[in-house]
């Protein structure tokens, strides 16, 4: 089902949950809404299923207004944050219950869930109780209910939140696929960037109830339009002033106390002198602490006024605390007055010209 | 169709908020306005006569002393319910509830048998020349009856959720037996011994059936407030009973009232 | 200090419950089962237990059906304020703080014989107090909080998630509450029911003052324990008092029950 939002609006008491958003989803696509918690996601999210009112706005479905109708009417599924599941309905009721509703013939549902069932792998656990499921079980059969009576649209709140870590992972990867082999569009919330970014075809992310930017999530990570965005997706280092970093000299210098620089660690290149792919675009710097982070080192650096976290590979060598060494920043964001400039290294950019 | 829906919903809701406000509200408002119709004067003056004035001092200070008595009592017990293992404590645990669930005139009965001369504590008694029945203990006695489970069972519920490493933690620190019962245990009670007592005395206020088949009905020594008012309605005099009423039933409601607080304070930490 | 404190329980529980209860049985079959037996199938006896069944019919098929409306409504509807929704959860309550015997006398100040409204009602055939419909309404006005408090704490327990679901799978709010939210509650309403059964039954300074006590009238089962003892009738009060204390027992093993079951 292809969606569309407009202005979508909601206060709870006088605290603004969801603050004019605007967005466009395309049929089949699979979206993650990311935020911190609290920052209105779920909202929104219940305000397509129907479960909230907005204040103001507009939300379509194909086109169609659909704001006055209530979630009976509005053709999806919602697999909510702690499943409720219907606790005195055994597994086949549950996923039954949406099939009765729309009067299907005995045989009909009985086909249609045990379909679901083998969708989601549960055989032979028709008759259990949810009370003597586990966690991944219980989210498999909220799953299968809700796509049970085939929905347009499949809206999940926070699906993975109440499951221990290890299970989530597979069940992340699972999700994704049965989710593309039923090829329908969905919309799940989540306030864990890694989850988002391996689940998600797009993602959208939402601060203070309003949507801060929407993309793939390679988009979203390479180019982040706000300071926000790119501090909550990914690891960054986030400066407030930009002068003196070696190599950025001619990039634009705001005044606005709003500016904000931003580095990622990989854009960042420590090593001893030899090792640097670029010497004369470097700085000096000295080795605070090094840490092992499983797949790299992560450095932390002191060059000039800033204390800077950086990525090195595991086969360099080891770097030592109170070491000096040449620091090379390949590229960086800056945000002021509402807008984002990508700048890269010119130094570096000089000398290659040179060559 | 949908509009159809929400009309019904609609009417359904009003029918069930009249039927609540005229069942609950106007009645009690209807007794105000019929104890205060004569104006303040005469309010005052139906309720500063003696055997009205009389009645609600006993009631009172009857109330009062049957409520420090369960209050103890129902401490003590609660405690033992909760913490000591001993044969027969579930069958005791499932009587608490008897008296709520017994009718009061069948609680007035059996306290006038205990205390009659059939059984042996009554004829223990006469025999050493005490007179209890139609006297102001056997009134207390009747009050104590009729509000015996609400201080057990306040009490009860905050034993059982205490969590064992509190006491545990405070052993380790060094503190004795009864100075971690005063500083740990009873301040976590407290709000049950003071809620359960607020309701018995409540409750024993407003204690008509029990109390009515034991007091002797003299007018400032074994007449209630609740008895006094029936005796009203009998002689077909329902407005000195409303004064009366009036008097008793903003008592009740300050009670009740300030047990609401105490539990939303509790609630709100 | 533990034996003290367990033999003052198993004390307490002996003078104030087992001993009177013990007492009861012995007055009771003082003259042998005839004398038990005559005093219960005595006529005026049977009006009265008749007319404490229609009264506990009556009072609970009314209160569980608005007490459970009114729960969902206080704990569910959003759409009232939330002062006012505070304003009606402190009115529940009230009963609770109002001596029976004022709670009748209310009723016989609005719809006595003497009122304006009374009157009316008695003009047109109708009458209330001193008859069935008084009784009815003095007893539902003593139950009323403990359907509503029985349901409410259970409905915020369950929350809105399973009914949600339902909303979004498809169904109406009618199919939602008898497949969703009533096994839910059930339990808690049972509670509700037999607290009001007992409630009914028992209750006496509300019914004794609008019902006038009129033999084979509106004489119930305990204001005929009153009247009996009044008359130093003990055989028959004690008979009577028997049956309606062993009908209580029932009621307390019921709530065991009950609220074992509630807790599943």
């Amino acid at each position: 089902m292809q969606i569309e939002v407009r202005n979508l609006s909601k206060k709870f008491g006088r605290v603004s949950a969801v603050d004019h958003v605007n967005f466009e989803i395309e049929q089949g696509k699979l979206i993650g809404l990311l935020g911190p918690s609290g920052g209105g996601k779920t909202t929104i999210l219940r305000m397509l299923a129907g479960l909230e009112k907005p204040d103001a706005g507009e939300i379509l479905f194909q086109g169609n207004k659909v704001n006055h109708l209530p979630p009976q009417e509005r053709g999806i599924g919602f697999v909510f944050q702690n499943y409720a599941l219907f606790k005195h309905m055994s597994v086949f009721d549950n996923i039954a219950f949406g099939l009765t509703v729309q009067r299907k013939s005995k045989s009909e549902i009985r086909d249609r869930v045990h379909e679901m069932i083998e969708l989601i792998g549960l055989q032979g656990l028709e008759n259990r109780a949810p009370h003597q499921l586990s966690g991944g079980q219980r989210q498999r059969v909220a799953f299968a209910r809700a796509l049970a009576p085939s929905p347009q649209l499949l809206l999940l709140d926070e699906p993975f939140a109440a499951i221990d870590a290890k299970v989530r992972k597979e069940l992340r990867t699972w999700l994704r696929e049965m989710i593309s082999r039923v090829g329908i569009t969905s919309i799940f919330v989540t306030h864990d960037q890694e989850e988002a970014v391996e689940v998600a075809d797009e993602i959208m992310i939402i601060n203070q109830g309003r949507l801060e930017q929407k993309g793939t999530p390679w988009q979203v990570y390479k180019e982040p339009l706000t300071p926000f965005v790119a501090g909550f997706l990914g690891e960054s280092n986030l400066l407030h002033n930009p002068a003196h970093i070696v190599g950025f000299e001619s990039a634009p210098r705001p005044h606005s106390e709003k500016a904000r620089v931003l580095i990622r660690p990989e854009a960042i290149e420590v090593g001893r002198e030899h090792e640097i792919s670029n010497l004369s675009a470097a700085a000096l710097g000295i080795v605070r602490s090094v840490q092992f982070r499983g797949s790299v080192w992560q450095v932390e650096v002191e060059v000039g006024e800033h204390r800077l976290l950086a990525h090195r590979t595991l086969e360099k060598e080891t770097l030592l605390p109170g070491e000096q060494v040449a620091v090379l920043i390949h590229s960086l964001h800056l945000f002021h007055d509402e807008q984002s400039l990508f700048l890269e290294n010119e130094l570096k950019r000089a000398n290659t010209r040179a060559i | 169709m949908i509009q159809n829906k929400r009309w019904l919903r609609r009417s359904v809701q009003s029918t069930v908020l009249v039927y609540f406000l005229l069942l609950i509200l106007v009645p009690i408002l209807g007794i105000y306005v019929q104890g205060l119709s004569g104006g303040w004067a005469h309010f005052a003056e139906s309720i500063l006569q003696p055997i009205a004035w009389d009645s609600v001092l006993l009631t009172i200070k009857l109330a009062v002393i049957a409520t420090l008595i369960n209050t103890a009592l129902g401490t003590m017990l609660a405690w033992a319910l909760v913490r000591y293992r001993f044969p027969g404590r579930r069958l005791l645990n499932s009587l608490v509830d008897l008296p709520f669930a017994l009718p009061t005139a069948v609680g007035g009965l059996m306290i006038l048998l205990l205390l009659g001369p059939q059984s042996w504590l009554g004829s223990w008694l006469a025999g050493h020349n005490i007179e209890i029945v139609y006297q102001q203990p056997a009134i207390v006695l009747a009050m104590i009856f009729v509000t015996f489970p609400f201080v057990i069972r306040t009490i009860q519920p905050l034993l059982e959720e205490l969590d064992p490493s509190e006491e545990e933690a405070s052993y380790t620190l060094g503190a004795t037996r009864s100075g971690t019962f005063w500083r740990v245990i009873f301040p976590a009670m407290r709000p049950g011994v003071i809620g359960g007592a607020m309701l018995a005395f409540s409750r024993a206020l407003a204690e008509f059936g029990a109390v009515v088949l034991v007091a002797g009905n003299i007018p400032g020594k074994t007449l209630t407030a609740s008895v006094q008012i029936y005796g009203n309605v009998e002689s077909s005099n329902p407005s000195g009973a409303a004064a009366v009423s009036v008097l008793l039933l903003t008592l009740s409601f300050l009670v009740l009232w300030s047990v609401n607080l105490l539990t939303e304070r509790k609630d709100a930490r | 200090m533990k034996k003290l404190n367990i033999t003052v329980t198993y004390l307490v529980f002996l003078l104030l419950l087992i001993i009177p209860l013990g007492q009861v049985l012995s007055s009771a079959f003082s003259t042998g089962f005839s004398g038990f037996w005559s005093a219960l199938t005595d006529p005026q006896a049977l009006h009265a237990f008749l007319i404490s069944g229609i009264l506990v019919g009556a009072v609970t098929a009314l209160n569980t059906l608005f007490g459970v409306l009114l729960a969902m409504l206080l704990v569910r509807e959003t759409g009232i304020s939330r002062r006012i929704r505070q304003f009606l959860n402190a009115v529940v309550d009230l009963p609770f703080a109002v001596s029976p015997i004022i709670g009748g006398l209310m009723i016989l100040l609005l719809l006595g014989p003497h009122t304006a409204l009374g009157a009316f009602l008695e003009d047109h055939g109708v009458k209330i107090v001193f008859a069935l419909p008084g009784m009815i309404l003095a007893t539902l006005f003593v139950t009323f909080p403990l359907m509503v408090r029985e349901v409410m704490p259970v409905l915020q327990e369950i929350g809105t998630d399973q009914e949600e679901a339902a909303y979004t799978l498809g169904a109406g709010s009618w199919r939602t509450f008898w497949r969703v939210t009533w096994p839910s509650i059930r339990w808690g309403v049972l509670y509700g029911v037999v607290l009001t059964v007992a409630r009914a039954l028992g209750e006496f300074g509300a019914v004794l003052v609008v019902s006038g006590n009129i033999i084979n009238k509106t004489q119930s089962a305990t204001t005929l324990v009153y009247q009996q003892v009044e008359n130093f009738n003990f055989v028959a009060a004690n008979s009577l008092a028997f049956v309606l204390a062993g009908f209580s027992i029932v009621v307390l093993m019921t709530l065991e029950w009950a609220k074992r079951r509630k807790e599943v």
